[in-house]
């Protein structure tokens, strides 16, 4: 089953999680659930440092043995760095999608609009109603 | 069993060359050093040994010949034999690519008969028979939209396309340099009119619309739709990869459709993957008509000749005039059906996906409980919940009772989807043996389900693993 979604983060309807740093910064990934309906992922497609996405926008990509998704930005802002291990280890967002297995860090643009995201709460209902 | 590689011999062969009878020269001397290697290992069998080999791998497969194919025809239905018998006539297979006109007079009437007959079927004012394939011809028709508008100097940036469609659309749409854009599905599994009204602005080219849709499902608002889109001067774009559910019935042009693309394997019944190359004819209205490929065949009297002589053009998508021999085929099928066996084609894969619908309803979830047309999809939600069996399990487990699984985790609007289409070949008996085998599955999924989540059982490998395979490729033998 799932693991239970961290409080200390905000969460997006397309499952991408960001992790407010409180200084301009956030940590962006895909929620266990995702990996979980996902499956085996094969395959990340990293975006380059320095590439500048707005909110909603297409920032990654991740493959798996079902399907091919993309990652969106859950905040604009541009990417200051990217998880290279998942270039040869995709595995880990399947192990630890809220840890080990984040995928960029964001520069916000304007970290107001992490209060258009989902707490914990709210995204735990969601992902219920997703189930049945 | 073993690999070919493993059965050779140094030496042996499968068949004798006559003694050289004139001066051997070393290969160094003819061939460059660098280009050539010691290392080729190629496998030396006799000529039995080969032929056991290959026959033997042979009645492995499965394919649509051997039995029932729910995959349906976005692999490939059923190929009528006479359409192979036609294809081989001298007149068709003998012909010189390079053949001038007036030695190909029979040919080029046969293409022009097709693309009249396309354009009779699908309501459109001519069709293209040069892309090679469905999505070669998605991209020849979004082409021709771009062309459209570049005439008339209209700078629009976007194409719209629902969350149901094929992945090739928005791909087509990308490679054409515009941005796409999605259109959500609303709850009946059609377009969501309100998120169409307001992203159809003056910046968009049109909306790419499979109908009936991935889902399976008519677009009930293709009316509405076709309004929306033309009265922003947009173009109406029918990926016609389902039109084998309407042929008869309705027409493209008659819903407000500028462009159709058909994927001749798919309602014209030509082989399709491994079994020959595809064929994608486009169809175009009255807007487009000056946009279509060259060369064109024009008609002068009794005669047929080609014609580069269209200045709006996009040019040329394929070298000489397309797959010509997939051409012959759906030739033979629509000649050898005519009208009224076309329209029944449609009619019976309808009635063979609602019949199948119906009887597999009570033990499986549908997407969406409503008539479907050439194919229904289901979600494997109930036995996830109940048992933890996966959709993928339950096509794993087909395997073990002979049937090569239907389209699985598509359309990825529908989690756990399974999307079953019959076809019109089969018959009542097919179907009611399929029904009878996902039945016991379901119940197998709820009272053994270690049984199913370990499928297959019985076939030659067991299952495979998918993960390694996809991330750690290697199609060597050995070293």
């Amino acid at each position: 089953m799932a693991k239970p979604n961290p409080t200390d983060r905000k969460y997006s309807k397309e499952h991408e999680w960001a992790l407010d740093h409180g200084d301009g910064t956030a940590t962006v990934g895909i929620t266990d659930y995702a990996q979980e309906m996902l499956t085996d992922i094969v395959f990340v497609e990293l975006p380059p440092v320095g590439k500048k996405v707005e909110q909603t926008a297409p920032l990654a990509v991740v493959e798996s043995v079902k399907s091919v998704s993309d990652v969106f930005a859950p905040v604009g802002g541009e990417v200051i760095a990217v998880n290279l291990p998942l270039e040869s280890r995709p595995e880990l967002i399947n192990q630890d999608a809220f840890g080990e297995g984040w995928i960029v860090k964001l520069k916000m643009d304007n970290p107001a609009e992490l209060d258009g995201l989902m707490a914990a709460a709210a995204y735990d209902a969601l992902i219920r109603e997703e189930k049945h | 069993m073993d690999l070919i590689f493993e059965k050779s011999r140094p030496g042996r062969t499968a068949g004798g060359i006559p003694v050289c009878d004139v001066p051997e020269i070393a290969l160094d001397q003819v061939i460059e050093q660098r280009l050539l290697r010691e290392d080729v290992d190629l496998p030396e069998v006799a000529e039995v040994d080969l032929i056991r080999h290959y026959t033997t791998l042979s009645r492995r497969n499965f394919g649509v010949d051997v039995g029932f194919y729910p995959l349906g025809s976005c692999t490939m239905k059923y190929n009528p034999k006479i359409n192979e018998d036609v294809a081989r006539l001298p007149g068709f297979t003998a012909l010189h690519p390079l053949a001038p006109a007036e030695f190909a007079q029979g040919d080029m009437r046969m293409m022009y008969e097709l693309q009249g007959f396309l354009s009779e079927i699908f309501g459109m004012a001519d069709f293209t028979l040069q892309p090679a394939a469905g999505a070669h011809g998605e991209l020849t028709g979004v082409m021709m939209m771009k062309k459209y508008f570049e005439t008339r100097g209209d700078d629009r940036r976007r194409i719209l396309i629902p969350d149901a469609a094929h992945g090739t659309n928005p791909a087509t749409g990308a490679l054409c340099g515009f941005q796409t854009v999605t259109v959500r599905s609303n709850a009946e599994g059609g377009v969501d009119m309100d998120h169409l009204r307001e992203l159809m602005t003056g910046d968009a080219v049109g909306l790419m619309l499979t109908n009936p849709n991935t889902l399976g499902l008519f677009e009930r608002n293709i009316e509405g739709v076709s309004d929306i889109v033309h009265s922003r001067g947009g173009l109406l774009y029918c990926d016609g990869a389902n039109a084998n559910a309407f042929m008869g019935k309705t027409r493209a042009g008659d819903l407000g459709f500028d462009v159709i693309q058909l994927n001749l394997h798919k309602t014209f019944s030509t082989p399709h993957g491994c079994g020959g190359p595809g064929s994608g004819p486009v169809g175009v209205s009255d807007k487009l008509v000056d946009y279509l490929p060259v060369p064109r065949i024009v008609k002068d009297g009794d005669r047929y000749a080609w014609s580069e002589d269209f200045p709006d053009t996009i040019g040329r998508v394929r070298a000489f005039y397309g797959n010509f021999n997939v051409m012959v085929k759906a030739y033979a099928y629509i000649r050898s059906l005519g009208p009224d066996g076309l329209r029944k084609v449609s009619e019976v894969a309808v009635l063979n996906a609602n019949y199948l619908k119906e009887k597999l309803k009570p033990y499986f979830d549908l997407a969406y409980d409503r008539t479907c047309m050439h194919e229904c999809v289901f979600t494997g939600h109930r036995q996830v919940r109940e048992s933890g069996v996966h959709t993928s399990d339950i096509a794993k487990r087909l395997l073990d009772y002979g049937y090569h699984p239907p389209t699985i985790y598509f359309p990825m609007i529908v989690p756990e989807a399974i999307m079953i289409e019959p076809n019109e070949t089969e018959s009542l008996e097919t179907l009611d043996a399929f029904c009878d085998v996902m039945i016991a599955i379901a119940r197998e999924a709820r009272e053994e389900p270690e049984k199913v989540k370990s499928a297959p059982l019985t076939t030659p490998v067991r299952r495979l693993d998918e993960v390694r395979a996809a991330r750690e490729p290697d199609v060597c033998w050995k070293g």
